[in-house]
């Protein structure tokens, strides 16, 4: 009698639990299309065109010499120089600089508060392309306002051509890039700075502890998330700099704004090498975990 | 970089006095502090200057674009770039703009809403499993796929259609993403009261879940209009011919083919920023808690 009951029971839990299995899926049915169709067989595509030699009449299989011929060229090691050198400089100035403003603005009053995580953000809204042009037009040899102020200081005795020379154009980028992506982390290190925990704070600066202190000791380690998630969204971001390169200088003069992204672009749909620029894109794809895991065993040191 | 014209300090200066005062009124003036104010309006007179630049050039004679001593302020106006812009098909450009981020929108908001109950809610085979393979794509430079995306779409037949930028742009797993997030808000016993009360799935979705959400929804909505709005990278490789270009594609292309029309340049690039400028400043709320809450948890 019980042992049926309990059979029945189950039985009905089973039911219940193939019911909750099928609802689910008709639930996740949607976003999953999407994301296996448009997100998850891409990826797996790449990967399996990195092997072929891919081109507009040829499709062969290859092996690793893709991979091998992408370390003997000299333009991909030059643009993996470049983006290296856009990360290192990009992100610590870009983490930095948002903390140091968020911390200034997260005191203000709501409307102000709001008003300069505005300015920050307005470059992003405004979207790549206006920003660039724009900013092709300041940096202008002949007409840009750059040359106009800084020969007015003092700075510089005659025009700069400041994209056209190998030794500025690339970081006329750098400060474009910067002006575009400390946006979303102003939004994000206002609300975590907002959300430390008041009570500790207090407790330090009855304690004595200057605000210098407060600051490093207390808040710092509580933002610590935020600061990792920062650090890893603004490395993606830095790695895939495109549109800047690609209208403002075509990786030039001389491949001197050459970066792995604009690279990819240019041997897969300007050349129409495919199986190269998938298997650059793989390359890219394990540069940028690489360094994902390097910046979550500096910060978990760093906490510990 | 630090120095500001005259000029153009002028104009910001309306609200940098207000903002001093305030500051000064709730905090203790120390010397880091002002000097740190200070630098911030500067900062904000830099940040401000290139959209100034935008709109003001839009205005400005072929002559005072080309001048050497930069015109600061366009004191004779002129439309003439806007004419010149719209014999172009910018007002179709614009259009196109429109409908691929408002159809991205609409089909994330509904697909990422229903994923992320799902992920959240609900106890089925393969949740952890999915869940961890949405966060590790996310991880991952969505640029990288573009070539399969690109010979995808054109076996599909939908390469060269609007089609072929909002597909991606819903499958990026964000916002099923942020949905989990505000799903997992949701009270439990909510849902056993609905189903004691005998409401089948779709009901306890529609009347329980969606009015519960709505705030995640509209900060999605807006963030993923944003994002459609300027994914560049992606419209460029998926859209060729003149009819089908976004607004990004089209100032690209005029200065691609007229480089130095700085005037003309500058209108689209107006045409382009201030829509998606202005939707951003009307929802910034929603659009700030998008991505904060996408960050939680990261």
């Amino acid at each position: 009698m019980i042992m049926a009951q309990t059979a029945a029971i189950s039985q009905g839990m089973k039911a219940a639990r193939r019911r909750e299995n099928i609802a689910a899926y008709i639930f996740m049915a949607p976003s999953l299309l999407f994301f296996l169709g448009f997100v998850v067989f891409p990826m797996g595509m790449c990967l399996v065109t990195s092997f072929f030699n891919y081109t507009m009449s040829d499709f062969s299989f290859v092996g690793l010499a893709n991979y091998q011929e992408m370390f003997g060229d000299a333009i991909f090691i030059r643009a993996l120089i470049n983006t290296i050198i856009i990360v290192v400089v990009s992100v610590p100035i870009t983490c930095m600089f948002s903390l140091w403003v968020a911390s200034i603005i997260y005191k203000m009053r709501q409307v102000n508060t709001s008003f300069f995580r505005c300015v920050f953000y307005l470059p992003v809204v405004t979207g790549s392309v206006a920003v660039t042009v724009v900013w092709k037009w300041i940096f202008n040899n002949y007409t840009g306002v750059l040359n106009y102020l800084a020969k007015n200081l003092g700075l510089i005795a005659k025009n700069v051509n400041w994209l056209g020379d190998p030794n500025t154009a690339l970081w006329c980028i750098i400060t474009i890039l910067l002006t575009t992506s400390v946006g979303q982390p102003i939004v994000l290190y206002v609300s975590a700075l907002a959300n430390v925990d008041h009570s500790l704070v207090e407790a330090a600066s009855v304690d004595g502890a200057t605000s210098m202190q407060t600051f490093w000791r207390i808040k710092w380690p509580q933002i610590m998330p935020t600061t990792l998630y920062i650090l890893v969204i603004t490395t993606i971001n830095s790695f895939q700099c495109f549109a800047l390169i690609q209208l403002l200088t075509s990786g030039g003069p001389n491949n001197s704004t050459q970066t792995i992204m604009y690279y990819i672009y240019y041997e897969a749909f300007k050349l129409n090498r495919y199986g190269y620029g998938s298997a650059m894109g793989i390359i890219l794809a394990i540069i940028i975990a690489l360094f994902s895991a390097i910046q979550f065993r500096l910060a978990k040191t760093d906490n510990g | 970089m630090t120095a500001i014209p005259k000029n153009a300090s002028s104009r910001p200066s309306k609200r940098a006095p207000e903002v001093d005062t305030t500051d000064h009124s709730v905090h203790a003036l120390t010397p880091y502090r002002v000097i740190s104010v200070v630098l911030l309006i500067v900062l904000t007179i830099l940040f401000i200057f290139p959209l100034y630049w935008i709109i003001t050039g839009s205005f400005k004679t072929q002559q005072a674009v080309n001048a050497r001593v930069p015109v600061w302020f366009p004191v004779e106006p002129t439309i003439g770039n806007y004419e010149r812009l719209f014999q172009k098909p910018a007002f179709l450009w614009l259009f196109n703009t429109v409908l691929l981020c408002a159809a991205s929108m609409g089909l994330t908001c509904v697909s990422a809403s229903m994923g992320g109950y799902a992920l959240a809610k609900k106890n089925f085979r393969g949740r952890t499993f999915l869940f961890s393979l949405f966060v590790c794509a996310m991880a991952l430079p969505k640029q990288v796929i573009l070539i399969p995306l690109l010979k995808e779409m054109a076996f599909l037949k939908l390469h060269n259609t609007l089609w072929a930028v909002i597909l991606p742009t819903v499958g990026w797993p964000f916002g099923v993403f942020l949905m989990k997030q505000f799903c997992e808000g949701i009270p439990n016993e909510m849902l056993e009261a609905a189903r004691i009360d005998g409401a089948g799935e779709a009901r306890t979705f529609i009347d329980i879940i969606l009015p519960m959400i709505k705030p995640g929804i509209g900060a999605l909505a807006i963030f993923t209009f944003i994002t459609a709005w300027n994914d560049y990278f992606l419209q460029l490789i998926m859209l060729n011919d003149t009819d089908v270009l976004s607004i990004s594609l089209g100032i690209a292309k005029l200065q691609s083919e007229l480089s130095t029309d700085y005037g003309l340049i500058m209108a689209g690039a107006a045409l382009g920023s201030i829509p998606i400028i202005i939707i951003f400043l009307l929802f910034q709320k929603f659009f700030t808690r998008g991505i904060t809450m996408g960050a939680v948890k990261g």
